[in-house]
């Protein structure tokens, strides 16, 4: 149990610097970054005490907002997407979920694949039109959620696999 | 009553959910204006002293070009000196009103529409809000939060940025502004239609304002267009600072601030 919460612990402080100091100065063709920061959320573990969970997913928008001067868009991303994130839980893993038994190591690649993407567009999206904040720029909003979700997807894939104990 | 409690329990994730959402909605809010993100931004203690951090390892990547940046700006300093060694202030009312301190970058960013810089002088080294901060080459933007060591800058790529300049052929001024797009194209707005304009012009900042001394570059017209109403131009501003790329910077304080607020207050 010691080591769920320490590893918890270090995911979030690590993924929090991760980005600040490193995704966030990517400026991919100018403008596109990867927020690799909700890792934390996609693999924070299954329990019944949601309320924590959505309190510490809203703690780690905010950190990532104070560095960023983002004023609260990562903090209500992050919030929405840890909200829902039961409800795509159950429909990328399916019966394993109903059981409490989701291993990520133990998942497919297109589970995860499915999983990951549904998460990631749903908090790009919100995460750009609170950015960008106009409504006659929703062609801008559009654009920039699609190629950052693709960014950020590969990436995350990339990061959890790395890390993971399992042979792939 | 227990009915409402009731509620409340059964749908507590929801409410939580609710709360925390509408929390960061208003913080995102209040983060659009001007002066008014006073809590959660970069130049607290915690952010200031990890930038500090990571900057020290990051600072030995752009040596070399710092280096050439701040040979090329000593030379153009020291032939300014060479030139007119002998002139000395008539009086001492025109000697300098500005104090300048040099100061480091610890964060830049230029993708979004509201950037933001954070330096590493804060009210320990006398710095506070509204002073303007400038490189060799031109502006970068205004001081707008500070804590002890660190301060935030509203950099000229900030939607809610506003500068007022001239033109330094006629004198002609207007009030510069970001539209959020290029992060080397920056707007001039509020010049009259009979002013007459060529590409290449140079901006520079007007003085009227007690944040930026008179005539420091901003940058050079790129092109130019007639508003909707055709009587003010919109002229597009090729900027003198690649914002991308900053480093060292300085700090512009105004020395006789004190003096100009209290005739501005006596006015009213």
């Amino acid at each position: 149990m010691n080591n769920i919460v320490l590893n918890t612990v270090l995911r979030f402080i690590g993924l929090v610097f991760l980005q600040i100091i490193i995704c966030s100065n990517i400026n991919f063709l100018g403008y596109l970054n990867p927020y690799i920061y909700i890792i934390f959320i996609f693999l924070y573990p299954i329990t019944n005490n949601r309320l924590l969970f959505i309190f510490l997913s809203f703690l780690l928008g905010l950190s990532v907002d104070m560095f960023l001067d983002s004023g609260g868009v990562h903090a209500s991303a992050s919030v929405a997407i840890a909200y829902v994130r039961p409800l795509f839980l159950k429909f990328s893993f399916g019966a394993a979920y109903e059981y409490q038994a989701v291993k990520f190591s133990n998942t497919t690649l297109s589970q995860r694949l499915i999983y990951f993407l549904f998460l990631i567009v749903i908090h790009h999206a919100i995460l750009f039109s609170l950015v960008v904040f106009d409504k006659n720029e929703t062609l801008l909003i559009v654009k920039q959620t699609l190629y950052s979700s693709v960014f950020t997807l590969i990436v995350c894939l990339l990061l959890t696999s790395l890390f993971s104990k399992k042979e792939l | 009553m227990q009915q409402l409690f009731n509620f409340f329990i059964k749908n507590k994730t929801f409410v939580l959910f609710l709360l925390l959402f509408s929390c960061g909605l208003s913080l995102t809010i209040r983060s659009n204006g001007y002066h008014r993100s006073k809590f959660i931004n970069s130049s607290n203690q915690i952010t200031g002293s990890v930038y500090g951090t990571f900057h020290s390892i990051s600072q030995y990547f752009n040596l070399k070009k710092e280096n050439e940046i701040l040979l090329n700006e000593n030379s153009r300093l020291k032939t300014l000196v060479f030139s007119r060694e002998n002139l000395t202030p008539l009086d001492t009312l025109l000697e300098q009103k500005y104090d300048l301190f040099p100061s480091l970058i610890y964060k830049n960013s230029f993708a979004l529409p509201n950037n933001y810089l954070t330096l590493n002088k804060g009210q320990n080294d006398s710095i506070k809000e509204d002073y303007g901060v400038i490189t060799s080459k031109g502006i970068v933007g205004i001081i707008d939060a500070t804590s002890s060591n660190y301060s935030r800058v509203l950099s000229i790529l900030n939607t809610s940025s506003r500068i007022n300049v001239k033109l330094k052929k006629t004198n002609y001024f207007g009030i510069l502004s970001w539209d959020g797009k290029s992060p080397e194209i920056a707007q001039l707005k509020d010049v009259q239609d009979l002013v007459k304009l060529s590409i290449g012009d140079t901006i520079v900042t007007s003085g009227y304002s007690s944040t930026f001394p008179p005539n420091i570059p901003v940058g050079s017209i790129l092109s130019y267009a007639l508003n909707d109403t055709e009587d003010l131009y919109i002229i597009e501003v090729k900027l003198f600072n690649d914002m991308r790329n900053l480093e060292h910077v300085y700090i512009i304080k105004n020395t006789a601030i004190n003096e100009l607020r209290a005739l501005n207050i006596s006015d009213e």
